[in-house]
């Protein structure tokens, strides 16, 4: 049971919700209330509006949620939401189908494909100029920063609408760490490693595990910005599609990963490859400290039988710059080109609706996001939302730990799903012992670097 | 011995004269008048293998012009910009070190998985023949690993090795081996040619329990009574004269390892970990349908078949020899 669920706060956001929802889309409702005037009108079908989604369980009842509070608010439009499967799935159907002549009038597009749909002119229509042409009001600074930042183009609009964001944390089990006499979960990773053997010492064997899936997201992307290291050249990819490269092979990356490495052998650090979860090794006690998106917490809260806190990630030791600031991982939203043109004012309106407060505030307060649109954090602050929920507060603190460098932005890598499958790689030779960190990270530089010119000469740079 | 047990039986001329009436009864059959009215249209023979040719288009001639044009292009992974660049999809897969990498596995496991379920097919094809009564029992046991489709024994054998939690991971543990297919590419890479070798040994075990049938008793009577052992019978006699399903079975075993293993490896490993069970065909999927990469995968496609001919070829000239057919 996730602590949200009954929360009394949550039945004023819903009716605030369907208030406001009707006024966001008054146009569509004037619309169809002229429409209701005629007798015509029962015989018009609404437009429907196809919406391809990764969101799946509570993520995806949420969702749902948003999508019939939409359709039932106005009678012009009908988003039909399907669920694709993974993040990668979305994204690799989005693309067969764009290339068939058959694509969704909006798909949902995760951090790591920005650059490859963002740099592909003529796939989609920028969210900023259609809202303009629909004349709803919609500017960057809508949005929190780490959101904005991450999607916002080189002239700081927005291509597209950022939604689902969420940002690492760390997880930690009380009752492990008391049992090993620690006070509190560790702010560096030097405190970490000593925390390590002291919970051996004291017969808890695993003492940290990552995302299964999004390791190279926690663990590299991640562990770079809120260190305030360059995960890459040009400012991430944000300068340039051309003669970026890669920085993998870093003293501060290879140091993490030797000693996560030196860990893993000895299965004090826990990883099983991109397919399998590691959420059971945290919520069943076998590990005592877990490296995850804030998004999870739901789902930790209804497994886990202890009680557990959320910190933020821990730092490198002595280095000034850390910490910096996060960067949000999760999704935005795309509308996408070749649709008839009576599509295009639905897919605003439907968004403009997304990044309301009420919406933004019912989707966090339903699921592990933060809030993305300053709306939505307001409704969330009258409500005493993050006083009751610590947890968000961890996420949104990290994010805005500190005004953003030009290369703590966000990850702006054309191909980077191909380049996370290399960085995996690396990772999973460095755990068995195959090849230390120094090499294993180096060979994932060199193959990362030829994935990007091989995007740079595709896409025409 | 053993030559003139399997000279030919019949002589030259007399097999000969078999074959040849057919080709001179035809004019006969012409000048009689009732045999041109069988076959007097000219399009109905094409009509009728049409349904035929249609799916060979389809399916494998339009795929294949595809492939090869896009092989020779380059486009964003939309599909867009695509413009002519000569070799350069042909280069980057040549010396990308993952598909060197993909190419050294497909081989690995054809090899293994070919001579292992050929092998296995044999013995227990060979043992089963010499029961009495159980044998159609043993028959429908052996067969039916074949009918589990792959990606249902994926899954299943998933379950049993799953690391830490599966009862296999757990037996494999107390023997003292460090179970970790989801680290250690080595153990990914001989669980999936177990599971490939679980299922295609049924194949094989079918088709050498029928050829078995074709050997006769008696030669085998003769070669009792001259004094061969049991083992010396079944090389010198039973294997040679299965030798045109141990042919069939070689290029069929070879020709699944390359190109229909797909189900099983994305079921169990995805081709991980570091690409350890990254085949030709998977590499393909990898490049083609998740990066989006269609000149690319056009190319891997070329080479693949290329490879998949020249091993058919070697078989042919190299094995073909030395198969006797009746």
């Amino acid at each position: 049971m996730s602590p949200y669920r009954s929360d009394p706060r949550n039945g004023r956001s819903v009716r605030a919700l369907s208030r406001s929802a009707a006024a966001v889309v008054s146009g569509a409702v004037m619309l169809s209330a002229s429409l209701a005037a005629s007798p015509a009108y029962a015989a018009t079908p609404p437009v429907t509006l196809n919406f391809w989604t990764a969101m799946s369980g509570a993520n995806g009842a949420a969702l749902d949620h948003l999508v019939n509070e939409f359709n039932n608010s106005q009678h012009a439009y009908k988003v039909v939401a399907t669920y694709k499967g993974s993040y990668t799935t979305v994204l690799s159907d989005t693309i067969a189908a764009f290339r068939a002549h058959n694509q969704p009038n909006i798909a949902q597009i995760f951090d790591a494909g920005t650059a490859t749909i963002m740099d592909a002119n003529g796939v989609y229509e920028p969210i900023h100029s259609l809202m303009a042409e629909y004349n709803l009001p919609f500017s960057t600074s809508d949005f929190i920063g780490g959101a904005a930042s991450y999607y916002e183009t080189a002239a700081d609009q927005l291509d597209s609408l950022p939604f689902n964001s969420s940002t690492p944390v760390l997880y930690y089990n009380k009752k492990l760490l008391a049992k090993a006499g620690i006070a509190g979960p560790p702010s560096t990773w030097d405190q970490f490693y000593s925390d390590a053997k002291a919970l051996t010492a004291h017969g808890v064997g695993c003492s940290l595990t990552s995302s299964g899936a999004y390791v190279m997201w926690t663990d590299m992307e991640e562990f770079d910005m809120w260190n305030g290291y360059e995960f890459a050249t040009q400012d991430n990819g944000y300068d340039s599609i051309t003669g970026v490269k890669l920085m993998l092979d870093t003293p501060a990356l290879v140091a993490h990963w030797s000693m996560l490495g030196q860990l893993g052998q000895k299965d004090e650090y826990l990883w099983n490859g991109t397919t399998n979860t590691t959420v059971p090794l945290f919520s069943g006690g076998t590990c005592a400290m877990y490296e995850q998106s804030s998004a999870d917490l739901a789902t930790i809260t209804a497994a886990a039988k202890f009680p557990f806190g959320v910190a933020p990630l821990p730092t490198v030791n002595g280095d000034r710059n850390a910490p910096q600031n996060t960067v949000v991982g999760g999704a935005s939203l795309w509308v996408l080109s070749g649709e008839p043109s009576g599509t295009y004012q639905g897919d605003a309106e439907f968004l403009h609706f997304l990044m309301s407060g009420p919406a933004q505030a019912y989707w966090a307060s339903h699921t592990g996001y933060v809030a993305v649109s300053e709306a939505g954090v307001q409704v969330l602050s009258s409500e005493n939302f993050y006083k009751s929920h610590p947890s968000d507060s961890v996420a949104t603190k990290e994010l805005t730990e500190r005004p953003a460098k030009p290369y703590t932005r966000g990850i702006r890598l054309g191909y980077l799903p191909e380049i996370r499958e290399v960085e995996a790689s690396a990772i999973s030779e460095i755990l068995s012992g195959k090849e230390t960190a120094a090499h294993a990270l180096a060979a994932a530089q060199a193959q990362g670097d030829k994935i990007l010119s091989e995007f740079a000469s595709q896409y025409g740079g | 011995m053993a030559a003139s047990v399997l000279a030919p039986a019949r002589p030259r001329e007399v097999r000969a004269a078999v074959e040849r009436p057919p080709v001179r009864r035809r004019p006969a059959r012409r000048a009689g008048g009732d045999g041109a009215a069988v076959f007097n249209h000219r399009i109905l023979p094409y009509l009728l293998v049409l349904p035929q040719l249609a799916v060979v288009g389809v399916f494998f001639l339009w795929p294949t012009v595809r492939a090869t044009t896009e092989a020779f292009e380059r486009s964003n992974a939309f599909g867009l910009g695509t413009r002519f660049s000569g070799l350069s999809n042909f280069v980057s897969a040549l010396t990308n070190g993952n598909y060197t990498q993909a190419i050294e596995v497909s081989l690995i496991f054809a090899a293994s998985t070919t001579f292992l379920a050929m092998a296995i097919g044999l013995f227990l094809a060979a043992e089963v023949e010499q029961l009495g009564r159980a044998r159609a029992v043993y028959r429908t046991l052996f067969i039916w690993t074949y009918a589990v489709p792959g990606a249902i024994a994926g899954a299943l054998w998933l379950f049993l090795f799953q690391p830490e939690l599966g009862p296999g991971a757990r037996f494999l543990g107390l023997l003292g081996i460090k179970w970790n297919f989801a680290l250690h590419g080595a153990q990914a890479l001989s669980l999936v040619i177990a599971l490939t070798v679980w299922q295609q040994s049924a194949y094989n075990f079918l088709f050498f329990t029928a050829a078995l049938q074709g050997v006769p008793v008696a030669v085998h009577e003769a070669a009792a009574i001259d004094g061969a052992g049991p083992l010396d019978r079944f090389w010198r006699i039973t294997f040679p004269l299965l030798s045109p399903t141990t042919f069939f079975l070689s290029v069929m075993d070879l020709l699944y390892a390359l190109f229909s293993s797909f189900a099983v490896i994305d079921v169990v490993t995805q081709g991980g970990p570091a690409g350890a069970t990254t085949t030709l065909v998977y590499q393909l999927y990898e490049d083609g349908f998740q990066n989006a990469d269609s000149g690319l995968a056009g190319a891997e496609t070329i080479v693949l078949i290329g490879i998949a001919a020249l091993l058919t070829v070697a078989q042919f000239r190299l094995l073909n020899r030395r198969v006797h057919y009746r």
